[in-house]
């Protein structure tokens, strides 16, 4: 049976970026187009959510080929998670660039290719074939690429060539992976690749390409020790472009390894989850100190995104099904949370003039709605009750402990605690002591209007935390889902 | 011949990877090209290299595999795309730092 309600959230943000190209001139039509769009988006995330929750996994096959030819679109419980978080993501993003964004980047196509990169996000989560990932993950980065550059700034010019060529070389090895996959199963179906491999069983070279994939995901996913290229390129950009892609795209990584860790290459979980769960504890340990050690406050939030990756990492190297939902949920709280928090670094940017913080101070008396945002967005990351991220962490170690892994969970305690130090330090550095002299350009900018999205995020950050318990049903049932590929297999697969 | 094929891909990525870890700008994109046709040949290689039969499932024992073209094509023209977007990069990069060397892009950690 094929529903054609899952390629609606991939259709949507394309035929809006062509009609934008077509629009070019017109920069109001642009705006109402793209609000009217994402909003729908997010709209149209949710109904496939309920639909998934009411009657199953939701199946497109594109032509009407059944698979394992042809390729078919999925929607799993999973992914209508990440489908509606990250479009909630995407339209505070698009709210937040009509003031932030300036008239020449708004000219040269900045919302079309803003919509294009959603294309990509929303089909790399649906997508149930590997080869159409690689597709969807080419318009993603593609996409990102003139996000990242556009403005061509001297430090944008510097960085970006740098993010251009190794997500390119990391092409490359998501291709040769693939094929490696292919010759030995004969298949790029994902559901079909499970069974092949299941038939296969437990031989050394499944396991070369699992690593491969392993690396592929994992450098998008920025897990140690492929994380190098994140910091400086993500700092570059435009403070909104910034969010965007440290709420959305390094989840699109995490999630397909998730994905593939879950579904395919789970033969040898001894061997593969293992080298998952120590890359884990030193993406936590080691992204952790960037945050410790920076003065900046956007680069500090843009460093606090690798420890994050090591969180979700580990619940899928625990692989049980309390911890895969831990993981989910972390990934969710992470979307919302780290995208608000650099926003947030964007308002300050705008009333001070700079992201240094020894050159700010004393905001909390001049504008309280600033730092009270960041208060809770800033413990909500650091995982304080109620907000979400203690639950998500909660379940993580939950999971942990009850299979016994204490080392991982001694890292996780220790990181969140350097997390909580450093978002002390932001807070103190910027929102107390004495108020610094700002430009005087800057003096009067009306932060007001930038502060609707971000006061919608937190609103979202506190719901997930006050309702933990209704937002955990959906959860859990992703994660059962994720934990018998059966289901999702039998879904994809008419027998 | 699969052999030959691995040997040729094997020099490819070889090539590749030298020219990547050279410190022109130029040289370095010339190196992602070179990697990236490395990687279409393993995938022709891969699909199992033969000739003589069509790409058509009429006689199951005998017929090309016709996926592995429709992988190369597909990735050819992302390849394509995203090649003339890094030589422009690299172009517009060098005329507004005054240089090609990446040795001097090192980035300065706070700016």
């Amino acid at each position: 049976m094929s529903n054609n309600l899952v390629i609606y959230p991939v259709l949507l943000p394309f035929i809006t970026a062509v009609l934008m190209v077509l629009l070019y001139k017109n920069l109001k039509a642009q705006k109402v187009l793209g609000a009217v769009s994402s909003t729908m988006g997010v709209v149209l995330a949710v109904y496939l959510g309920s639909v998934v929750v009411n009657d199953g996994i939701q199946v497109f096959h594109a032509g009407d080929w059944i698979p394992p030819f042809g390729i078919a679109l999925v929607a799993d419980m999973f992914s209508v998670l990440m489908l509606s978080f990250s479009s909630v993501v995407a339209l505070a993003c698009l709210l937040y660039s009509y003031k932030a964004i300036d008239h020449g980047r708004e000219k040269h196509f900045y919302y079309a290719f803003f919509q294009m990169l959603l294309v990509g996000v929303y089909g790399s989560f649906l997508t149930g074939d590997l080869f159409n990932m690689f597709v969807f993950f080419e318009v993603m980065l593609i996409a990102s690429y003139v996000l990242i550059v556009l403005g061509g700034e001297l430090g944008q010019l510097r960085e970006s060539f740098k993010y251009v060529l190794i997500n390119s070389v990391s092409s490359v090895l998501f291709l040769v992976a693939l094929s490696m996959l292919y010759s030995v199963t004969g298949t790029l179906n994902m559901a079909d690749a499970a069974v092949r491999i299941a038939e296969i069983g437990n031989q050394g070279i499944i396991s070369v390409i699992a690593v491969m994939f392993m690396i592929v995901f994992g450098l998008k996913a920025s897990v140690f020790p492929l994380y190098f290229w994140l910091p400086n390129s993500y700092f570059q950009p435009p403070t909104v472009v910034s969010a965007l892609f440290g709420g959305i795209l390094t989840k699109v990584g995490v999630y397909a390894l998730i994905r593939v860790f879950t579904l395919i290459f789970i033969v040898d979980v001894g061997y593969t989850h293992t080298i998952i769960l120590v890359i884990a504890g030193l993406t936590m340990a080691i992204g952790i100190l960037g945050p410790v050690c920076q003065m900046d406050f956007k680069l500090i939030l843009v460093y606090h995104i690798i420890s994050q990756v090591g969180y979700m990492i580990m619940g899928l190297g625990l692989f049980t099904a309390v911890a895969i939902a831990g993981a989910i949920f972390h990934i969710l709280h992470n979307i919302i949370v780290k995208s608000c928090l650099i926003l947030i670094s964007g308002v300050t940017e705008k009333v001070t003039g700079t992201t240094d913080l020894k050159k700010m101070g004393g905001l909390l008396g001049k504008y309280p709605l600033i730092g009270w945002s960041f208060f809770f967005a800033g413990l909500a990351l650091a995982g304080v009750p109620p907000l979400s991220g203690f639950f998500s962490k909660f379940v993580l170690i939950k999971g942990g402990l009850a299979i016994g892994s204490y080392p991982i969970v001694a890292v996780a305690l220790v990181v969140s605690v350097l997390t909580l130090f450093s978002m002390m330090k932001i807070f103190i550095y910027a929102f107390w002591g004495e108020e610094k002299e700002v430009p005087a350009e800057t003096r009067d900018y009306n932060y007001k209007q930038l502060m609707p999205p971000v006061l919608a995020l937190i609103g979202v950050a506190v719901v997930m935390g006050l309702g933990a318990e209704w937002i955990m049903q959906y959860i859990m049932m992703a994660a059962d889902q994720l934990m018998t590929p059966e289901i999702y297999i039998n879904s994809v697969l008419i027998k | 011949m699969e052999i030959l094929m691995a040997v040729v891909i094997g020099v490819l990525f070889a090539t590749g990877t030298y020219l990547l870890l050279c410190r022109s700008m130029l040289r370095v994109v010339l190196g992602t090209m070179v990697m990236s046709h490395g990687a279409l040949l393993m995938i022709l290689t891969m699909g199992k290299l033969k000739r003589g039969t069509p790409p058509i499932l009429m006689d199951a024992a005998a017929y090309t595999d016709p996926l592995p073209q429709a992988l190369i094509l597909t990735a050819i023209v992302i390849g394509f795309g995203v090649t003339a977007f890094i030589l422009v990069l690299a172009y517009r990069a060098y005329t507004a730092l005054n240089t090609d060397d990446l040795d001097k892009l090192r980035g300065a950690d706070n700016e």
